[in-house]
């Protein structure tokens, strides 16, 4: 057995102080920070001990627990809780403080970090009559809690107050056993040891405000400030007042980003961005997932250094050359000339329908391009770098030509997979020779071909090897490479590189110039990233500017990742080696990829869509953009789902986004007559500023380095905060107010829409189009967007009172699920159902009924009574709304929606309209328990026994059965058959009543069948058991009601709509009547409670 | 609220026929177990490992002193590593389970602990999401989740995930 520790380390300390404590024999081995003792962790992980049986415990808290156990002692429940309680709340807070005080000097910040774990411990202490946690023995808790809070403790002045803490840790501290470890791994210095703030500088940075690069988005899981939004302890006093200066500032006379005058071409004094996506081929169709792979996102960058003020040229093109063109022109009966023509003016077609911003969109098949690969070819020619040899190639003689890589197939010569490409093995990932697979097939005839041998070019890439690895070196450290782009070129370069074919026996390629070679072209690795080149040439005369001038100029490649060895490896090389001054990538931004639905993108099976498919979807360009960067793989595989593009349309776009700038615009336009409001800020604007400034900072920070998806999410959470902080001052309202009041909703009006214009500039690069319409919404001033994007971002006021705006309108649509159910089925070739079902049908289509003014032409019904009842529901909306500002108790909100709802169903009952609409829509499984018709007004104008009436019923009934019948049949969800069941039994409850019968047992039995999955008590079984307290059935109840009502607050949290949240309630309380009732209790009591008042 | 869940499940699997009382504390919610006899107790595995002696079922928690650090060190895991964790983290959790179940049926060894319960319980997210692809990536954690889905009487709130078990994942993108 051996026990591995590093000084300084203090999750050391315990393991020493518990080692000596319990006298166990074990070697102790002293090591380095960074060594992996462990092996099957990915990164360091100290202390650790080595078991007897060669199995390594890596947890402080377990290597004790193991050490007590080998010596006898049996842990108990409350040394448990102890040990758990020290790893999940202690442990975090005290190394957020560690770092706080050693690595950044703010020891006075520790108080507010370590108070809440320190009183609990202190309290806890003193609760009890023992001298030590557990006992009037020392146990294994005290050890490791003490060792955990030595550093901090031994600190006197970082920590006062909590007595019986510090009796305690002073009695456990005269232990032999934990002085000794203390001094062993800390030098007995505690915090001031040097070797500890070594070890807390090798730690990666787990906490926010260490390095903004972390952010709120990525805190540890154990962080002591727990959710991502639990900002409020995050602003401190300064960063709050220091976000109302720069607000103060306003817009200043910063030069306007300049209007773009071609060609670009580098200046001196500016940051020159180079900007290329890699070149679509050009013989399909792009999909998405190429789509967002490389041009979408090359572009989102380039708007955004356009707006920052950098020097940026955006370029890309087709790549054109090659045997795939050949085949193409085969097959369509063209020239390979005229299927280019063809589809590159598809494929430009769809870019600028993607609002794609190139400079320059061109094609390698031009003059330049030959120009440009042949001087690149003889200067590695000259220079030696490229070798002679006769390659053996498959040809087939059926089709008459040499077989290029991807038209051959066979068995893996390594792992024997039997659909190996000619080129690479898609199962082990090895790099084939085409000659070296077994069984080859010609993909397009399926015949076998034949090997011959001709003499081809080949790229020394060893000779290159170390002028390439040193570069790397160079390019990767300084510049922005994502991981996967890093990591595969590591693994290129150490397997060994090796010589490179360049030449290819085709004639759809740049002609080969050497006369030896006269009847080759150049193969399309080497061939095409030199499109980069010449399509700059193609632009301006002056491209050399660019591409031989890594001085100047900062080159960002984007991509999809199978494309980063060409980029990184053999195009480097040949730039290298040609020995030009050439431009080389400074920053590899490669994206994993994107799936369709959980498959892959197919043509050939109809399954995804194509980039020419995405119009005739109807839904706006700005919103696929928004969808495709939302999920952009950054760092993982993602996949495009219909569902959920249009619950994130409607979520975020429409209710969080649009919702919050529509909101500022119209307060501006309808209270103060389109003038925006003088301000005066309080405390809380402040805050918002802060808030919001905090958020653009981050923005620039990610955007800076090409983290584009996470970019997004600080647009969205700034309309996050905007919503909240209209919804909790109510402007509308305060308007109506005295002149305190008024200037208030004044205030916060003002700062609203100036946050909906940051918006709009931060939104440019995403979602173009959107971003202009807000701008000229707001009639934002030309300069907004140069100076909020300056430097690290400055959130100024740049609409100042007096401003005054334009004409308002909402900027978002709502995407129905049925559009998208059958867009779905249009593009989903023969799909699988989808596991992941976002619960699109719980949005209700519009808040149905809410809009008083839709409702005045009543029917006749009782005009008096609907206006009462109008009166009524807004009086009872505008009640439930303050509730949820103030954040009211959930019962109670619960009880004044659950009365809204009642209202609304009697106003559409008063207005002679079916209330049903109202009820599936809004609450649809919630029924119909809780809502019996209880308005005798209501009651009695249904209780006509109207036979005309009834026979339409009648006929109702039916046809509403047989849309049952038919989705039961069909196996539909759930959900979708409970609420058109619930929709049958009010029909026939109608019926009842037309009919003149009590609607009662109608009613109850309604109640049973009508009650979908997730509203228990539906089977007969569960209903027996109900009166006799079934212990079983409770136990699912109570959970399902301590899950409703999280699912409550989480949607109240989330700010959904209020007949969503009603529906939700009702489902609550519905279940907590039944728990009452499987309890053996009467619910009344809950029902009233849940009804009544 | 997952945590109650868990705790109710490993009561039905465990056998425990009298449902115990619960609630949970904290902004995390922590959850809590009050006994008639004997102080409140916090947290999910403290309740856990009291659950398991309560149902006389020691071999869970690990027969030897070295299965049960192993079991205590992976129910820790659970709490600090994979309870919360951020997206970045994941890979990474996967990776180093991935190697350390390599040569090894479950968490603490041969025998089917507690560790694997919770542990199950707490990476299903994770795991649900997972790609086939990545999936096949880390066929030792698969192939463990796997086990104690179908093991007996563990799966009880949580949908089964599909697992295939021949790889399917042949090619690159295109």
């Amino acid at each position: 057995m051996k026990l591995f520790v590093s000084d300084g380390n203090p999750h050391c300390v315990k393991v020493l102080a518990v080692l000596e404590f319990t006298g166990v024999k074990c070697d102790v081995k002293h090591v380095n920070h960074e060594e992996r003792v462990v092996p099957y962790l990915s990164r360091p992980a100290l202390p650790a001990l080595l078991l007897p049986s060669g199995t390594h415990l890596f947890s402080p808290n377990s290597i004790c627990q193991y050490l007590i156990e080998l010596n006898g002692q049996e842990s108990s429940d409350i040394v448990n809780q102890w040990l758990e309680w020290e790893a999940t709340e202690l442990q975090p807070a005290v190394m957020h403080a560690l770092h706080m005080v050693v690595l950044q000097g703010k020891g006075a910040e520790t108080p507010r970090v370590l108070q809440g774990p320190l009183s609990y411990l202190d309290q806890s202490l003193s609760q009890r009559t023992t001298l030590f946690l557990t006992a009037e023995m020392v146990s294994v808790a005290d050890v490791v809690l003490w060792a955990a809070l030595y550093p901090i403790l031994s600190d006197s002045s970082l920590v006062s107050g909590n007595q019986t803490l510090q009796l305690w840790f002073e009695r456990v501290g005269m232990l032999a056993a934990c002085v000794s470890a203390a001094q062993t791994v800390l030098q007995g210095k505690g915090l001031k040891a040097e070797s500890l703030k070594t070890y807390l500088q090798r730690q990666p940075t787990t906490h926010h405000g260490q390095g903004q690069v972390q952010g709120r988005g990525t805190q540890p899981c154990n962080s002591p400030e727990g959710d991502d939004d639990d900002d409020d302890c995050v602003l401190s006093e300064e960063e709050i007042q220091s976000a109302a200066v720069t607000w103060g500032k306003g817009l200043t006379d910063l030069p306007m980003v300049p209007e773009r005058q071609h060609p670009i071409l580098p200046q001196e004094g500016k940051r020159n961005v180079l900007v290329t996506s890699a070149l679509p081929y050009v013989n399909n169709v792009p999909h998405l997932g190429n789509i967002i792979g490389c041009v979408l996102s090359a572009d989102v960058f380039a708007r955004y250094g356009r707006l920052r003020g950098w020097n940026v040229l955006y370029v890309c093109g087709t790549d054109e050359y090659g045997t795939a063109t050949e085949n193409k022109a085969r097959e369509e009966g063209l020239t390979a000339q005229q299927i280019c023509d063809k589809y590159h003016a598809v494929h430009a077609s769809i870019y600028q329908w993607f609002q794609v911003d190139f400079d320059f969109f061109g094609r390698t098949t031009t003059k330049k391009q030959t120009e440009i690969a042949q001087n690149i070819f003889w200067r590695l020619h000259e220079r030696g770098f490229l070798l002679e040899d006769i390659v053996e190639q498959l040809r087939c003689e059926a089709c008459q030509r040499f077989l290029a890589d991807r038209f051959v197939e066979g068995t893996c010569p390594f792992c024997s997979y039997p659909e190996a490409r000619g080129d690479q093995c898609d199962k082990c990932g090895k790099l084939i020779n085409a000659v070296e697979l077994r069984e080859p097939t010609c993909k397009v005839c399926s015949q076998t071909p034949v090997v011959q041998s001709s003499k081809h070019l080949f790229l020394d890439l060893p000779k290159l090897e170390a002028e390439l690895e040193q570069w790397l070196e160079r390019s990767t450290g300084s510049g922005d490479w994502t991981a996967n782009a890093k990591q595969i070129t590591r693994s290129w370069v150490r397997d060994g590189l090796k010589p490179r074919c360049i030449t290819r026996d085709l004639k759809w390629g740049t002609p080969v110039p050497h006369p030896d070679f006269s009847d080759k072209v150049f193969y399309v690795w080497f061939d095409a990233p030199i499109g980069y080149l010449s399509i700059t040439a193609n632009y301006t005369d002056q491209w050399e500017k660019w591409w031989k001038n890594p001085q100047q100029v900062e080159l960002y490649n984007f991509m999809a990742k199978d494309n980063v060895p060409f980029h990184s490896v053999v195009f480097p090389c040949s730039l290298l080696g040609a020995q030009d001054n050439y431009t080389l990538v400074n920053h590899l931004v490669a994206t994993e990829y994107l799936n369709y639905e959980d498959t892959k993108f197919s043509k050939s099976r109809g399954v995804g869509v194509f980039g020419d498919m995405a119009k005739d979807t109807g839904i706006p360009s700005d919103v696929w953009r928004f969808y495709l960067l939302y999920l952009r793989p950054e760092g993982q595989d993602s996949a495009f789902s219909w569902v959920d593009m249009a619950t994130k349309n409607n979520s975020e776009l429409l209710n969080n986004l649009g919702n919050f700038i529509n909101r500022a615009g119209m307060f501006v336009s309808k209270f103060f007559e389109s003038c925006v409001p003088a301000m005066a800020l309080q405390q809380e604007d402040k805050r918002l500023l802060a808030q919001v400034g905090w958020e653009l900072k981050q923005y620039i920070n990610l955007m800076d380095r090409v983290k584009i998806r996470d970019a997004l999410k600080c647009i969205l959470n700034i309309s996050r905060h905007g919503n909240q902080y209209i919804q909790v001052n109510e402007p509308w309202k305060k308007i109506k107010g005295d002149e305190t009041d008024r200037q208030r909703s004044g205030t916060v009006t003002g700062v609203s829409v100036n946050v909906a214009c940051l918006l709009s500039v931060m939104l440019q690069p995403y979602m173009p189009t959107v971003s202009h319409t807000i701008r000229q919404q707001l009639n934002a001033p030309p300069s907004v967007t140069g100076t909020l994007l300056q430097g690290t971002g400055n959130f100024v006021c740049s609409l100042p009172a007096g401003h005054h705006i334009g004409t308002v309108s909402p900027l978002f649509q709502k995407l129905e699920s049925e559009q998208i159910e059958s867009l779905k089925k249009r593009f989903g070739g023969q799909q699988p159902k989808t596991t992941a079902q976002p619960d699109v049908n719980a949005q209700p289509a519009t808040t149905p009924a809410s809009d008083p003014a839709a409702q005045t032409a009543v029917n006749g019904a009782d005009a008096e009574r609907a206006r009462e009842l109008t009166l009524a529901v807004a009086e009872q909306a505008e009640k439930v709304r303050t509730l949820k500002g103030q954040k009211a108790e959930k019962t109670v909100i619960g009880a004044e929606v659950t009365k809204l709802l009642e209202l609304k169903k009697q106003l559409s009952l008063a207005e002679g309209k079916d209330p049903e609409p109202v009820l599936t829509k809004g609450k649809k499984n919630a029924q119909p328990a809780t809502t019996p018709a209880s308005d005798p007004a209501a009651q009695t104008a249904v209780n006509g026994a109207d036979a005309e009436r009834a026979r339409e019923l009648t006929l109702a009934v039916a046809e509403q059965a047989e849309k049952v019948r038919t989705l039961k049949g069909q196996k539909a969800e759930k959900t979708v058959i409970g609420a058109e069941v619930t929709k049958l039994l009010e029909l026939k409850k109608q019926l009842s009543l037309a009919e003149g019968k009590d609607p009662e047992p109608v009613l109850t039995k309604g109640k049973k069948n009508a009650q979908p999955a997730t509203t228990p008590a539906s089977d007969p079984a569960a209903q027996t058991a109900v009166n006799g307290a079934d212990a079983e059935r409770a136990r699912e109840l109570t959970l399902a009601v301590a899950e409703q009502g999280e699912k409550v607050r989480t949607l109240k949290g989330q700010k959904a709509e209020k007949t969503v949240i009603g529906a939700e309630v009702t489902k609550l309380l519905e279940l907590k009547k039944q728990l009452s009732l499987a309890e053996g209790k009467n619910p009344e009591p809950v029902l009233t409670k849940g009804k009544k008042k | 609220m997952m945590a109650l869940r868990e705790l109710s499940s490993l009561e039905k699997s465990l056998g425990l026929k009298n449902p115990n009382k619960y609630c949970t504390q904290g902004d995390k919610k922590v959850p809590v177990l009050h006994s008639n006899n004997g102080p409140s107790l916090v947290g999910l595995v403290t309740i856990a490992t009291h659950l398991v002696q309560e149902a006389k079922r020691p071999e869970l928690l690990g027969g030897s002193a070295e299965h049960k650090a192993l079991v205590q060190q992976w129910l820790e895991y659970r709490l600090t590593k994979v309870d919360g964790c951020h997206k970045d983290d994941i890979k990474t959790i996967l990776k180093d389970l991935n190697s350390y179940l390599e040569d090894k049926v479950y968490l603490a060894g041969n025998q089917f602990t507690l560790a694997d319960t919770l542990m199950y319980y707490g990476i299903h997210h994770i795991i649900v999401d997972l790609a086939i692809q990545e999936k096949e990536k880390h066929m030792n954690v698969t192939r463990w989740f796997d086990h104690v889905q179908h093991y007996t009487g563990v799966r009880h709130h949580l949908p089964p995930v599909v697992v295939l078990r021949n790889r399917v994942y042949t090619s690159g993108h295109h």
